[in-house]
């Protein structure tokens, strides 16, 4: 019995990591999704750029240094992508955007194969966090331990700064409505550009993260988007609360299911996406109500 | 009807197109995924044609040009390249292919226009059974080909119970399911089996956590490529390396990505018909060549490539001249190569080659592969291909 309970423990914790993994994608599509009623598809590209930037900067730096280097670096690109791209697409409807974010993921797909080529890329998860640590009477890796902190980390920092500060109060009142806060004085536009930066940096760390763990390969953006797109509909568009809630349900879903129905795993999220759809068109925990 | 018709096309425009056979100028399709998930392997094995036909181009006497098309690893998509090689082109010879997808949209095509077509890395099995063709010849490996062996080599070596893990689809069933028929047919047990969704599957943790509640004695894998590599250290991330062994179908650590698995992959033993570190003659020229053109060591990729162009240049230098002969040609096709004693079996012109397992182990210059034991040549049983004999 000892030994089973071993086992779902582990279950356990391998599904809060891959709900962190996601929540630290779907966090940064959600709010930008959220606060610019902008649908970013290009996001999971960001993911990949991010893991390659951590593993070329590993290589030579060590991993910290790739850990510091993927969001700066991603946040970079994303404000590139920002005054090329999205400023000029905000106001032109959801198809143009889905179209030139759909077109934008091929073109960043092809551009990490030019500059990194098509071997997959790989790091090593640094010494202090490349062991096991005994928790809840398992051996776990003290990296996927890791992992859990952050993205616990990152909520709660993201959560007191959503309800406690007063840039949290502006991004709230944008999401709400985003005319109203505009004559309220709130200059929504560089409201939308710092949440847009803010945003990417989180998918580049997501991609830092992830580099050590999975293998880094040209389409691993595109690997992750369908899954992120699961959370955010789930979860509701827009909200913190939504992305977590997403993130959770979809890793314990994925997770439970590879162990206890293998058969049924791989449709079991989308069936599940279907029902939330059908009780809940807007998702659980929609920003707005 | 229309088949009939369609057929009686091609066999028209091809008889049309092999007919002048003028200076012996052989053009050679090169049919490989340069983009999506397999373009490595693609680009691996150009590297590898194109060293095989410089190598051995001279002894064929013809001049030969090389066209290439980037199938994308696409069944669609390749279909509609072949048909462009066989009718705009009019190659005389296909050679490539990676994904078995896209050999089996290919099939029909190659043999109703009596097309030869060079595998150079598809490993299904029906490619060489109730699927094969006199004009289609495989120079890299069939699924079952690698893994049948290493089940009895594996009962050998005292293991009985295993755990199998692998991606939910065609090949990985062809290669567990054979690796299974050898270990159970010596007498061994399988404790368990898993199906991970395939390029699908980014966290492993849910499957290792059941092959290590199994009790088995050691776990057999089919990975390849980016999932290998994810798998690889995940497995090792949990510790289970020490307590329960990898092993697996050597795809899981070839050479051309075990770097980016790391120190996860040393003491992995896998099955393969090729690693660089075979001790032969043959074997130790063509890694020197590679890597001066290339600059990195040659995956067992690179030697379908160079397998493949050989086979081509021995077929041309028995006389063969245009598109039947060249086909005809192929299937008597043996020699002594970085593989050791590779030949064609006629009955379902599927290579027959000896298979290495091998041990990732760290050596001076990163990771390397220690060769275990060499398992003889077999060829597979015919599995429902009949055609008629090579004349």
């Amino acid at each position: 019995m000892s030994q089973d309970l071993g086992f779902w423990a582990v279950q356990t914790l391998n599904a809060l990591q891959l709900s962190m993994l996601l929540f630290l994608l779907s966090i940064g599509l959600t709010v930008i999704f959220g606060l610019m009623h902008f649908v970013n598809l290009a996001h999971g590209s960001l993911y990949a750029f991010g893991a390659y930037v951590a593993a070329s900067v590993a290589s030579v730096a060590g991993f910290w240094a790739g850990f510091i280097a993927a969001p700066i670096a991603v946040a970079v690109l994303g404000l590139v992508l920002y005054v090329t791209l999205i400023k000029r697409m905000r106001r032109s409807g959801p198809m143009p955007q889905v179209l030139i974010t759909f077109g934008l993921i091929f073109a960043l797909l092809d551009l990490t194969r030019i500059i990194w080529g098509d071997l997959a890329l790989g790091i090593e998860v640094p010494a202090i966090l490349s062991g096991r640590v005994s928790v809840l009477g398992v051996e776990y890796p003290a990296y996927r331990l890791f992992i859990i902190a952050l993205g616990a980390a990152i909520y709660a920092g993201l959560a007191s700064v959503l309800a406690r500060t007063q840039i949290g109060a502006m991004i709230r009142a944008g999401v709400d409505n985003d005319a109203m806060a505009s004559c309220l004085g709130i200059n929504v536009e560089r409201l939308f550009f710092l949440v847009f930066c803010m945003g990417c940096a989180l998918a580049g760390l997501a991609g830092a993260v992830a580099a050590p763990l999975l293998s880094v390969t040209p389409d691993m953006g595109l690997q992750i988007l369908i899954p992120t797109l699961i959370v955010i509909v789930i979860g509701g568009l827009g909200s913190l609360k939504g992305a977590i809630a997403g993130s959770l349900i979809y890793g314990f879903v994925q997770t439970f299911g590879a162990a206890l129905a293998p058969q049924l795993s791989s449709i079991l999220i989308y069936a599940l996406l279907a029902a939330v759809l059908v009780t809940r068109p807007t998702g659980l925990f929609p920003a707005k109500g | 009807m229309k088949h009939t018709i369609t057929t009686a096309i091609f066999a028209a425009t091809a008889s049309l197109a092999t007919l002048p056979a003028l200076a012996e100028d052989i053009t050679v399709g090169l049919l490989l995924p340069y983009s999506g998930v397999y373009a490595a392997l693609g680009n691996d094995i150009e590297a590898g044609f194109r060293l095989g036909i410089e190598r051995y181009g001279d002894q064929a006497g013809d001049s030969i040009q090389i066209v290439t098309e980037d199938s994308e690893a696409k069944p669609p998509v390749g279909l509609a390249k072949t048909r462009k090689l066989v009718l705009q082109d009019k190659v005389d010879v296909i050679a490539g292919v990676v994904s078995s997808g896209v050999l089996g949209a290919v099939r029909d095509m190659v043999d109703g226009s009596k097309v030869p077509l060079i595998v150079a890395n598809a490993g299904n099995d029906e490619a060489t059974g109730a699927q094969c063709s006199p004009y289609i010849t495989r120079m890299s490996f069939s699924n079952q080909q690698v893994n049948r062996p290493m089940g009895k080599w594996m009962h050998d070596q005292g293991i009985q119970k295993v755990f199998t893990i692998a991606p939910d689809y065609a090949a990985g069933q062809q290669m567990i399911g054979a690796f299974v028929d050898g270990f159970t047919a010596a007498g061994g047990e399988i404790v368990g089996q898993e199906w991970t969704p395939f390029q699908k599957t980014q966290d492993f943790g849910p499957y290792l956590a059941k092959a290590k509640a199994s009790g088995a004695d050691a776990v057999y894998v089919f990975y390849a490529g980016g999932e290998a590599i994810s798998f690889v250290k995940q497995y090792d991330s949990f510790g289970m390396k020490a307590d329960i062994p990898l092993y697996g179908a050597g795809f899981l650590t070839s050479s051309l990505y075990v770097e980016a698995e790391g120190p996860a992959a040393e003491g992995v033993i896998a099955a393969l018909h090729y690693v660089p570190t075979i001790d032969n003659a043959e074997n130790a020229a063509f890694v020197e060549a590679f890597t001066a053109a290339n600059g990195r060591l040659p995956s067992e990729y690179a030697v379908h490539g160079y397998d493949a162009a050989r086979a081509l240049t021995q077929a041309l230098a028995a006389g063969a001249t245009d598109r039947e002969t060249i086909a005809q040609a192929l299937r008597g096709v043996s020699f002594d190569g970085p593989r050791g004693a590779t030949s064609i079996d006629p009955a379902t012109n599927n290579i027959v080659q000896p298979i290495y397992v091998y041990e990732t182990v760290r050596g001076e210059a990163g990771l390397t592969q220690k060769v275990l034991a060499t398992l003889p040549a077999e060829a597979d049983p015919a599995g429902g291909c009949a055609m008629a004999p090579a004349g």
